[in-house]
């Protein structure tokens, strides 16, 4: 079969629904973080194919600050991980309750 | 092809427990999207990804991994109707995904003719005429992150411990003296 627009659209959807559903199955900080990459490289693969079926440099721009988004993304939340993992010994989603009540 | 590999290697990033598992998969991934971008003639994109994603993030990711000696996921406990709202998200999802499938007609179905959007040569050229705001702004978000990383993840040197250390006793203090 020839890959046209809509299969690159399906991989994407497919790909972003695997990380939206991993974002809420599991309670591991750093595996959370791992899904939410996942689902921008899912909205990055739509930029590209339709950069490509338009022949326009725009979308492949977007997907070059959403790559430098989730680098500081990467940075910072793995900060926060390792300081949450100095104060609970864990990096369970479940410990991190402390501004509950 | 890439796109069932790309596939299989999430579905083993989401299903695998141990998180080094899951990040050796999550390469896969993007490995495999990165060869999608080829063939989608645009080699600087691919490049990017293949550096920044597979080199860069992946290498923080397991390094932490690493770092922080992580035991294996735990099920959820007290959480349990998570299961029934991850269940409806990605049958919603789905089913929007195979709507769209079906329902793009109206787009273009034939890949423009010699593209040379693709070249870095035109995409330099373009991010830094017209799209110049948008990158300054990156660059400061990117400065912002470095100094935030550093900044969350020292330790309180001496001097900032003995001043916690004194707050504390001062309040002791008070509350023994009700105030």
């Amino acid at each position: 079969m020839e890959p046209n627009l809509a299969t690159y659209l399906g991989l994407s959807g497919i790909l972003f629904t695997i990380g939206a559903v991993g974002v809420i199955y599991k309670r591991n900080a750093i595996g959370m973080f791992m899904c939410i990459e996942l689902m921008l490289n899912a909205v990055n693969l739509t930029f590209v194919a339709f950069a490509r079926y338009y022949g326009d440099v725009t979308g492949q721009l977007f997907v070059f600050m959403v790559m430098a988004v989730a680098a500081c993304e990467a940075a910072i939340g793995l900060g926060i991980f390792i300081s949450f993992f100095r104060n609970k010994i864990s990096v369970d989603v479940d410990d991190a309750s402390i501004l509950k009540n | 092809m890439f796109a069932g590999l790309a596939i299989a290697c999430s579905i083993s990033m989401v299903y695998h427990k141990n998180p080094l598992y899951s990040a050796i998969s999550l390469v896969g991934v993007f490995i495999s999207l990165a060869c999608i971008y080829v063939t989608l003639a645009a080699p600087f994109i691919a490049a990017v990804q293949v550096l920044v994603y597979a080199g860069a993030i992946m290498v923080l990711v397991v390094f932490v991994i690493m770092l922080l000696n992580l035991d294996e996921d735990k099920p959820l406990t007290n959480l349990r109707y998570l299961y029934a709202v991850g269940a409806v998200l990605g049958m919603t999802l789905l089913a929007q995904t195979f709507f769209i499938f079906y329902a793009v007609t109206k787009t273009p179905n034939t890949p423009v003719e010699n593209s040379t959007a693709g070249l870095t040569l035109n995409i330099g050229k373009s991010m830094y005429t017209e799209y110049l705001l948008p990158v300054e702004i990156v660059g400061i978000l990117l400065l912002m992150a470095i100094v935030g990383a550093v900044i969350m993840s020292r330790r309180l040197s001496q001097p900032q411990i003995e001043l916690v250390k004194a707050k504390e006793d001062f309040e002791a203090y008070q509350e023994r003296h009700d105030y």
